[in-house]
């Protein structure tokens, strides 16, 4: 297997540090993801197989799993279906070979809260990571985000910055939404897709990028300080100063 | 067709002929069997019947006058032809009269019927008797003989009642059993003739049907074999009778298309991984193998390592759709099909598109009259649409006029249309039209434009996996690229 793995620029401040169960029977993979956690600030256990996984993961107390799909001894399904009927409900993100929609689906029933196709950048797994981690993930329920003076009513469909009313498509104010709820984030463009369009396919060209700088343009244009930023080879961050 | 024994017996048709065989000449030999004691039983029963007559006739004999007018009927009656057994014999079982000579020990000692048939010799029979019968009996068969010869050396069987006088004198009355053993003897000839006749017909049945069918399956595995030898456009021989064969050949042979179908995607597959993975791959070697050498500076190391990465991650999404494409080809199944608005599935990808085309100065609209239904798969119509559209802005820029881009929603029959018309150049050529579709096929004008080639090929792959089709027709000016699916039926 082969991983792209980028270096998260140090410019990004990193979340709170979690603690991370990495089930994955490809030794090299698995040390890789160790370091790669590691050096992002967080501290990551290693299982090799399946069974010994589900051991860790019960024992333990993990803000997210990592979990491949195909391992010996014990399926990365099967673990996950195990732990949510003992009643376990750490975030679980699915590493599959396995890339089709029927792949997806039937990894998302059985329990997992993401799924990503291998191969992967580093970068894309850090940032759902870092979604997925249940201390961060409050924000649901509130009706009204604030991120400096940007100011999102989830009820009246409202924005303002700075008391100034800014007026979005329905689509834009989705995208705010979803970078907003993880402002302080690193959101990548696959995971906007998903999660704004409900897409799964890369497009040819990328037009997330013109999205985001049309939303870009809305909420910075006549405002003195950047708010949505550009990270380096992984995707944008919501971000007061 | 020469074939030993051992080879036959590895035939379906002859092991079902011997089983058959087999299980006949088991039944038949019970039947036999069983009739056979039935009515050994009921001769003896006869017989039985006979002998108490007998033994009441020479009853009312003693009672007139006693042990002398007995015995004289005894005589009398054991000088006759054919006749019964007669035996008076004393408190001791010395013999006095009578037609018997000798007896089997015991018999005289026990009361009443004798329990099983005993053996006994008359008077004036032994040699003589078995000299007599040897020549007389020319015709019977040779097992006879033996029969007739064992039976003389021990002597005959037969059943008697056994009876005591008042004056402690034995009496036997018996009756030889000839006739039963002879009943028996037909019984066993009819039956090794049956067995014989079943053998026979086993075996012409084993010639005429079972060698029929044997050629058949033969022929059938022939064409198996030289398929199996790589011929995979070979099939199976149908003879238009409609009967087990043919439906097996028929199902064989739709099995076979199907595999010459999917063999046919792996190969194009390798095809275009030999073809088109290699080229990229060899570059993003060559140019690690480059940064390897001589002296850089690190910010040329990072600058060779990130463009590994884009191009690693170009490779993957060319993997991809090379994967998803044969899949889809394939005829891969997948559950998630359900009823799609292919009007709102062109809103959705229109509006995902929109900020592109406008930077790109390409008007994108839509011509959309009412919900559309079909049978179908989102993500993947959406895809496939999100390529054509791609393709469309891409292509429209050339053109003449204002650039522009129309894609149409319409019910045509039982189809569905959905349209995505440019006004660019087009593809004058119905050739490369045709040719557009396929795998990594990159018309000349397209080569100047970013992309892997795959796009159209991927939407296709999305048209066959729907029951629909993918036709390029020219848009005048420009590319007309249609989408046609069958229309639920529940719209």
């Amino acid at each position: 297997m082969q991983m792209s793995a980028t270096q998260p620029s140090s410019e990004i401040a990193y979340n709170s540090p979690m603690k991370i169960l990495v089930i994955e029977d490809d030794r090299e993979a698995a040390d890789y993801l160790q370091k790669a956690f590691t050096e992002a600030g967080h501290t990551a256990h290693v299982a090799g197989d399946g069974e010994t996984g589900f051991a860790l993961a019960d024992a333990g107390d993990y803000d997210v799993m990592v979990i491949d799909r195909m391992m010996p001894r014990r399926d990365g399904l099967s673990v996950i279906a195990g732990l949510r009927s003992r009643g376990n409900t750490t975030p679980v993100l699915i590493l599959s070979a396995l890339g089709e929609v029927d792949d997806r689906v039937t990894g998302l029933r059985a329990g997992g809260d993401d799924y990503l196709t291998k191969p992967y950048a580093f970068s894309e797994l850090l940032a759902r990571v870092e979604v997925l981690n249940r201390r961060a993930s409050a924000k649901e329920a509130e009706t009204v985000y604030r991120v400096g003076d940007l100011e999102l009513d989830r009820l009246s469909h409202s924005v303002r910055r700075a008391a100034r009313e800014i007026t979005l498509q329905p689509r834009e104010f989705r995208l705010l939404e979803y970078l907003m709820r993880h402002a302080g984030q690193v959101v990548t463009r696959t995971m906007l897709l998903e999660n704004v369009w409900d897409y799964h396919f890369d497009p040819q060209t990328n037009v997330i990028d013109v999205h985001v700088s049309r939303l870009r343009g809305k909420i910075e244009k006549g405002f003195d300080k950047p708010i949505l930023h550009t990270v380096r080879g992984a995707g944008y961050m919501l971000k007061s100063g | 067709m020469a074939l030993s024994v051992p080879a036959i017996m590895k035939t379906t048709a002859a092991r079902l002929s011997a089983l058959y065989l087999l299980l006949f000449a088991l039944c038949a030999v019970a039947l036999v069997f069983y009739m056979t004691s039935l009515s050994a039983r009921m001769l003896t029963a006869q017989t039985q019947d006979t002998i108490n007559d007998e033994v009441l006739g020479l009853a009312r004999a003693y009672q007139r006058g006693g042990l002398p007018v007995l015995v004289r009927v005894v005589e009398a009656r054991s000088r006759q032809p054919g006749a019964n057994l007669y035996l008076i014999a004393d408190a001791n079982g010395q013999i006095l009269t009578g037609n018997v000579q000798s007896l089997e020990p015991g018999v005289l000692e026990t009361e009443g019927w004798t329990n099983s048939p005993f053996s006994y010799q008359r008077f004036g029979e032994g040699e003589l008797e078995r000299q007599r019968n040897l020549p007389a009996d020319q015709s019977t068969t040779q097992s006879e003989q033996n029969e007739a010869q064992a039976q003389g050396e021990k002597g005959h069987n037969a059943i008697a009642l056994v009876l005591r006088l008042p004056n402690q004198m034995i009496m036997l009355v018996g009756r030889d059993l000839g006739e039963p053993e002879r009943f028996r003897a037909v019984i066993r000839r009819a039956l090794m003739l049956a067995l014989g006749m079943m053998g026979l017909g086993g075996l012409l049945i084993w010639f005429f049907v079972g060698r029929a069918a044997l050629k058949r399956i033969d022929s059938v595995s022939e064409a198996s074999r030289r398929i199996m030898g790589g011929d995979l456009s070979g099939r199976l021989p149908v003879t238009g009778a409609g009967d087990e064969f043919d439906r097996l050949s028929e199902n064989l042979n739709t099995m076979l298309a199907r595999i010459a179908k999917l063999n046919e995607g792996l190969k194009q597959v390798s095809d275009n991984i030999a073809h088109d993975l290699k080229t990229p791959l060899t570059r993003l070697r060559n140019r690690a193998e480059a940064t390897l050498s001589g002296k850089h500076k690190t910010t040329d190391y990072r600058q060779a390592l990130e463009g590994t990465i884009a191009e690693s991650d170009q490779l993957i999404k060319t993997f991809n759709a090379i994967l998803m494409i044969s899949r889809l080809e394939a005829g891969y199944s997948s559950e998630n099909t359900n009823r799609v608005d292919l009007a709102e599935a062109v809103r959705d990808v229109v509006e995902l598109y929109e900020p592109v085309a406008e930077e790109a100065g390409v008007s994108l609209e839509t011509e959309l009259r009412e919900a559309a239904f079909v049978n179908g798969n989102r993500e993947l119509i959406g895809q496939a649409l999100s390529n054509i559209v791609d393709n469309a802005i891409k292509y429209s820029t050339d053109a003449t006029a204002q650039p522009a881009v129309r894609v149409a929603v319409e019910r045509v029959g039982t189809e569905v249309r959905l349209s995505v018309v440019d006004n660019g150049h087009g593809i004058p050529d119905d050739g490369d039209r045709a040719r557009a579709t396929e795998r990594f096929v990159r018309l000349e004008k397209s080569r100047s434009q970013p992309g892997s080639g795959l796009g159209l090929s991927l939407a296709k792959a999305v048209m066959t996996f729907h029951n629909g089709r993918l036709d390029l027709l020219p848009g005048n000016p420009g590319l007309s690229v249609v989408m046609s699916f069958p229309s639920r039926e529940d719209h």
